[in-house]
């Protein structure tokens, strides 16, 4: 499951970033690792982007990005 | 202490970020994640002794400003908040310019203490290139008002650096910061600064490409932190070279060569070493 797949309101755990080098490394610096719990807190008026809270702060992602991030959806 | 024509040299360098600092201040860096209370700390440390402007060429706002600690006066630069010195984005590649080739004296990182884990991203990555560094735990009355409880003595004795506490918004904390950056500048404090070991691996590419980067850029002696380079290029960051093409523009030939096949994007590159 992708996070550009995960719903406003719900919860996943980050598995994996799939992509290396320098976008790779800026999703990192933002706080998207791997183990980390994110939520989806509502999204853009076009509906893209969308914001998410993760590790105390809350960043928007393009759905390009949120299409690199491997999740688990928590329940 | 440095020597006269160097602090020519790097007061000339300076220029190029606008700072005129011919009598020779301590320059003081300001860093920190957006939303830290990094300009507050910055209003309470300079008063009205400060004025605003843009960053040469770009369209992001700066400060600089003074402040005086018995007879030494310091000048103080607020860089653009930022979560990674990596050079992701304008914002980043001014910060990261600016600790890198303006060479601060001293960089104060303020972190947001509500929220110290994604904070702690940017002062490893402000310790990995330089050391002289002071953390400001700032905040601490809402992460008092959260139940979160800090050990500033195990927090400095993990970093090797000052952490001082801070509530910006109600002026505590800024006469220890003041009297810090005094010491430090005294050399009364020597800051030693923690540096993250890294794999096997990484750390012998570091080792071989240091006397290699010594050898094809010697005009960087003393002025940069060479593991830090290599990190970058082992990364494949490739603004780090335009970087310093911008910067040393003399020596803008030798840069190139390397940009043209010896250091490739993606990273290392073996062929560079024979
Ligand atoms: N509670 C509290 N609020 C603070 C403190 N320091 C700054 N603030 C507030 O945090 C917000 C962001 O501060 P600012 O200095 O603009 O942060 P910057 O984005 O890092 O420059 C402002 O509303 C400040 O009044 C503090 O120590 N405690
Ligand atoms: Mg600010």
């Amino acid at each position: 499951m992708l996070l550009s797949d995960l719903k406003i309101q719900e919860k996943a755990e980050i598995k994996a970033i799939r992509v290396s080098g320098r976008q790779g490394r800026r999703l990192l610096d933002l706080g998207f690792i791997p183990g980390t719990i994110i939520k989806a807190i509502r999204k853009s008026p076009l509906g893209d982007p969308v914001a998410y809270r993760i590790k105390g702060t809350v960043l928007a992602l393009r759905k390009e990005e949120t299409d690199l991030i491997e999740i688990r959806r928590i329940e | 202490m440095a020597l006269y024509a160097d602090s020519l040299a790097l007061n000339l360098l300076r220029k190029n970020f606008n700072i005129s600092n011919d009598d020779n201040k301590p320059i003081i860096a300001l860093a920190g994640n957006p939303n830290t209370g990094k300009s507050t700390i910055f209003n309470g440390l300079t008063g009205l002794r400060q004025h605003t402007g843009n960053w040469p060429g770009k369209t992001v706002g700066r400060a600089e400003g003074y402040f005086k600690y018995k007879e030494e006066e310091f000048l103080i630069i607020d860089l653009p908040g930022t979560y990674s010195l990596l050079a992701n984005s304008t914002e980043e590649l001014i910060a990261r310019d600016f600790i890198c080739f303006a060479r601060p004296d001293l960089t104060l990182v303020v972190a947001d203490a509500t929220n110290l884990e994604r904070n702690l991203n940017l002062v490893l990555q402000v310790l990995e290139l330089s050391t002289n560094t002071i953390l400001v735990l700032n905040l601490l009355d809402e992460a008092r008002r959260k139940g979160i409880k800090i050990d500033v003595k195990k927090l400095e004795a993990c970093l090797q650096v000052p952490v001082i506490p801070a509530v910006a918004r109600e002026g505590l904390g800024l006469e220890e910061i003041k009297k810090t950056c005094y010491q430090i500048s005294k050399e009364k404090i020597k800051i030693k600064g923690f540096k993250i070991t890294y794999s096997r691996e990484i750390e012998e590419k570091i080792e071989e490409l240091i006397p290699l980067l010594k050898r094809k850029l010697p005009f960087l002696q003393k002025r940069i932190n060479w593991r830090w380079l290599a990190l970058r290029l082992l990364e494949g960051d490739k603004t780090i070279l335009a970087s310093i093409n911008t910067y040393y523009p003399i020596y803008q030939e030798r840069v190139n060569i390397f940009q043209k096949g010896e250091v490739q994007l993606d990273g290392f590159n073996q062929v560079w070493l024979k």
